[in-house]
Order: C-alpha cells, then structure tokens, then sequence
C-alpha cells in the first residue's frame, strides 16, 4: 500500500486526542497514512479549511455539519460526519462572584446534580446570566439550552455569546460574561487561574451527547472509499488505545506538547480520568466517563444522535427546513461499510430512543456483543427519532 | 446614487489595522470603522450597522462574526461570509490572502468588488511580511544554536571552530539532516548530561 499524506486541521483540545494519538502512536502508519496534524484558530477558520479542500478531515463539532445541512452559518458545504469522536466532555463553570454567592448560600458543588445547580444558580442571579460558549453551532449551547429550559432558571434566563476558548478566561475577568460552558481543558485553566469554579460536566445534562465528530466533504466521503476507510479505521484504533487506562498518562503527555496543546499534562489528565477539580478551594470530584472516546459503539454516528441536534436547532432558529433530511450528515452507512473489515461490533440499528438508557443494556449488533451505556437526559425525557416532539 | 458601503475591519495590531483602514479609504467609496478590541465585539459591530465585515483569518475572534450569520443576532440583518456565488474566484483569493469577509445578505457582488480587491492586496502584504519576519526569527534562532553546538565541540574534541562548524556539517550531511537539527540534537543532549 502507498503512503499517503492527508492533511487534517482540530482545535488544540483534549478531544482531538484520537488524531493526535492515531498519528503520534502510530496507528495511521499502520493503515499507511501520515497525518498532517493543522491546528486551526477557531472552529470557522476549520470548518473554511474542510470546506475548500485545505484539509481533508476535521475534528467538528458535532452540531457543525447539521446545522450546515440546515443551511445555517457563514459558509456553504457539504459535510459528513463519518464517526464520533468523543462522547461528553464539557464542563459548566461560572465566574468567581456567581461562585462567591453560590458558597454563601452553602451550595455543595457536587458536579453532577443537574437540577440543584440551576436552582442554585437562579437563586443566585438577579437579572440574565451572560454564557460564554466556543461556537454558535456545538454541543455546549444545545446542552445549555436544554439545561436552562428544563430547570428553575427557564429559557429565558441566558443570554449566550461566543467566546474562543482560550479567551474565556479572560472574558470572566473583564466580566464580559458570568459563566460558560467549554471543553476541556479551558475550564481547568479558569479553576487553575483562580477566576471561578466548575458547576457541572455535560454528562450531568446528556449522559450520551456526540460532542466532537470527524468531518469530511460529502464528496471526498463518497469519492475516496480507500482513503476515507483507512482514516476511520486508524481513528479507531487509536480511541481504542485511548480508553486503556495504562495509556493515559501517555496520552496526556503527548497532548501537552508545544505542537499541540501547549499546557502543562496534568491539567490534561483531569479529563481524561474524570478527575475533576472544581476551584481554588480545591474540591476534587471523580467524574466517571467524563469523557469517551471508545466502546459501547462511542463512535458511532447514529442518525438519531444526528436528528436530535437538527431538531433542536430547527426549533432555536425558526427554520423551515426539514430537520430529517439535515440529520442525515451523520454517515452511519459509512461507518458500517469501512468498520466491518475490523472487530468492531456494530449495532443493528441506526437510530435508537435517545435518552431511554439508564443501566448498561445488551442490543443486537453484528458480534453479539455490544452493551450500550446509559444515555439520559437529566430530565429523564427520551427522544423518539420517529416521532419527535 | 448608493449609498455609500459601510466597512468594519476588526484588528488589534495598531500599525496593520492602519494600513488596511488607509488602503480602504483611498480605494473610494467607503466608510471605514476600526475595532481594535474583541471584547463585546459583536454588539460593537452591530453599533455600525456595516455592510462589510473584514477581519484576519487566523484571528480566533472569529468564531465572534458567526453569531452575525444569524438574524436573530444583533444586526437583525443576516451576513454571509463572502465565499460563494458570483464572486467566487474573489473568495479563494480571500483566503489565501488571510482576510475573512462578512457581507450583508443581499449586497450586490460588484459593490463588494472593489472592498475586497484592495483588503486582499492589504492582507496579502501583510501576511508576507509576517512569514518573512518568522523566518528571519528563524534563522536567527538556528545561528544561535549552531554557535552553541560548537562552543561544545570544541571545548569536548579540543578543536578549532571552523573544524566543530566542518565536523557539524559532515554529520549532518551524513545522516541527511539539517545542520540546525544536529546542533539542537547535541545542545540537548549535552544539557542531559551537564
């Protein structure tokens, strides 16, 4: 097999680790591919480089390709989303002054109770809390607006702005917003900086929400088979090393690489073992799967993941357009077509009930031996890909 | 008559964002604002109503300008980033250039025409102006290295400079690498071992 080099832009972030491991651990040189790792400076710079062919592949947000389906946003393409990166991952954070009030009315910051936080939060707000996010279309305002929706502080209580990451940090300090919701490690990097505290991950909103998924052309998906079955395959490869526990502190140590993340490793431990510290005043709260990069079909798009995020934000915009027909960016036909070669179990189904996992439950699947893991809204409500709301 | 287009050009550096608000002057007819800080940059713009956004690809306060594609943002006007359509050579020259372009929905082609000619000429100059200042930083940087590494050789090995700076060469040469990459390969592993 000839070497081939594709190029592939992410955003320094813990989750872009299944690219940065496949080349770094060598897993794309075993499907004899070389990746040319470009970090972008913001998620449109990234989603422009996908979308006129600079790159090949991309770590996207999940909600990128959907809501370009939907014709929102600054550009026009055609993206697929061909697998899941990660599942989870963010955190909810707020600024020290929301924190200051918070720890007067004895709030407990247990970093998971998703209810308790937002009526500790409405107690302690007066007026419109203003949410820094990374990007307009991601995962993090969806979560935030089912959140808020669903609560005490009701949909009305936000205002969101986009805030680059590594400015959020800064955006708090001038107080520009109040709170925020990022991934990691940015929110660390506010805990570390003394500027405020964690409230909740995203798994304490969705226990099973797609957060970062790897991005082609529609196109380049459907004309470059090869290519494009070698790329998966090595991503996979690579997220299954990721979820061994003896791969972690590696792991972290490669991520925190000038040519990468540029931050000390231990910041990027904390995600990737769930081992969260909330704030200056050193609360530590163990996080199981925090953040999933393989296993229990982890990188599976599933086209019912895919309409959920259409459908909400079809209803956030107003827009016309049929959600269903956007959901279908998430190639769940590619992923089977390139990933039956390799042992990956595959479920039967494209499309699930989401949000109706509480326990681990045995689904049928190519090998016969795949548990899914709960995937609930906090809310406990389920989404019905054939019939939602 | 038109009215005249109103440009918003988003820059922190005080001598580039100058140099790009004079070109656009010069190049006619066209009201020029300048936002030299990012925070609260939107509702900033929105207080000048533009028609034309311009600000530099590699800026991570870009993803800021995406909250303008959408209108229930504050414009109330949707913008587009200039990318398709009729002009669509003039986009691929914008991104090469380094300069991103918001327009308002709705703005003929040719109005943006003669905008985005000169801020691709601007951004062009500006971006080859910083890729020769980093490789100058560069090379500066592996003079200094090369010199360490000889420091070291000829103190190990007794030897003069031009024999360390021929031994560094022929090594290199040898294993097909850059001088730069032995000197820094001995640097580092003579600080190991210091």
């Amino acid at each position: 097999m000839r070497r081939v080099t594709l190029p592939v832009a992410y955003m320094p972030l813990v989750d872009a680790a299944p690219l940065i491991i496949a080349q770094e651990m060598g897993f794309a040189e075993d499907e004899a591919i070389a990746l040319d790792l470009i970090a972008a400076p913001s998620w449109s710079s990234l989603r422009d480089m996908l979308g006129f062919g600079r790159v090949d592949a991309a770590h996207m947000l999940s909600p990128v390709p959907v809501a370009m389906g939907l014709g929102l946003g600054g550009m026009t393409a055609s993206l697929a989303a061909i697998s899941v990166l990660s599942v989870n991952g963010n955190v909810i954070g707020i600024g020290r002054p929301l924190e200051d009030k918070l720890r007067a009315q004895g709030y407990g910051f247990d970093f998971a109770d998703a209810r308790a936080a937002a009526s500790a939060l409405k107690s302690a707000s007066s007026g419109k809390l203003v949410f820094g996010v990374p990007f307009p279309f991601s995962m993090h305002v969806e979560l935030l607006r089912y959140w808020v929706e669903r609560t005490a502080l009701g949909a009305d209580s936000i205002e969101i702005r986009t805030v680059p990451p590594p400015l959020m940090a800064e955006a708090l300090e001038a107080g520009d917003i109040d709170a925020f919701c990022v991934g990691e490690p940015w929110g660390s990097v506010v805990v570390d900086r003394g500027l405020g505290a964690l409230l909740l991950p995203g798994k304490a909103i969705w226990q099973g929400a797609p957060e970062k998924v790897l991005a082609t052309r529609t196109d380049w998906a459907e004309t470059e088979p090869d290519l494009v079955g070698r790329l998966m395959r090595a991503v996979w490869q690579s997220s299954r090393w990721l979820a061994k526990p003896e791969s972690r502190i590696a792991a972290a140590e490669i991520l925190s690489r000038q040519r990468y993340l540029d931050l000390p490793a231990e910041l990027i431990d904390r995600a990737l073992s769930g081992r969260m510290i909330l704030s200056g005043h050193g609360e530590q709260r163990q996080c199981d799967d925090f953040l999933r990069f393989h296993g229990a079909a982890a990188s599976f798009p599933w086209r019912s993941q895919a309409k959920w995020i259409a459908h909400r934000l079809a209803r956030a915009h107003g827009l016309s357009a049929d959600p269903d027909t956007a959901a279908r960016v998430f190639r769940s036909d590619l992923y089977r077509q390139h990933m039956t070669q390799t042992d990956a179990d595959l479920p039967g189904a494209s499309e699930k009930l989401e949000g109706a996992i509480h326990h681990p439950t045995a689904v049928g699947s190519t090998r016969g031996r795949l548990n899914l893991l709960p995937d609930r809204f906090f809310d406990g409500a389920v989404f019905d890909p054939d019939a939602p709301e | 008559m038109q009215n005249r287009l109103t440009v918003v050009v988003v820059e922190e550096d005080r001598d580039r964002a100058i140099g790009i608000v004079d070109a656009l002057k010069e190049s006619g007819d066209c009201e020029v604002f300048l936002i030299a800080h990012h925070s609260a940059l939107a509702r900033k713009i929105a207080a000048h109503a533009p028609d034309i956004v311009l600000i530099d690809i590699d800026n991570p306060t870009r993803d800021m300008m995406e909250e303008l594609t959408l209108a229930s943002g504050p414009l109330d006007r949707p913008v587009a980033m200039f990318v398709s359509g009729a002009a669509g050579g003039l986009a691929q020259a914008a991104i090469e250039a380094g300069v991103s372009a918001y327009v308002v929905d709705g703005l003929a082609p040719e109005r943006v025409k003669p905008v985005m000619d000169t801020a691709i000429a601007r951004f062009s100059m500006v971006r080859r102006m910083r890729q020769e200042l980093a490789e100058t930083r560069r090379a500066l940087e592996e003079r200094k290295v090369i010199d360490r590494a000889k420091g070291l050789l000829m103190k190990a090995k007794g030897i003069d400079e031009d024999a360390a700076y021929a031994l560094l060469r022929k090594t290199a040469m040898d294993q097909g690498r850059k001088v730069a990459d032995v000197a820094e390969a001995l640097v580092t592993a003579a600080g190991l071992l210091g």
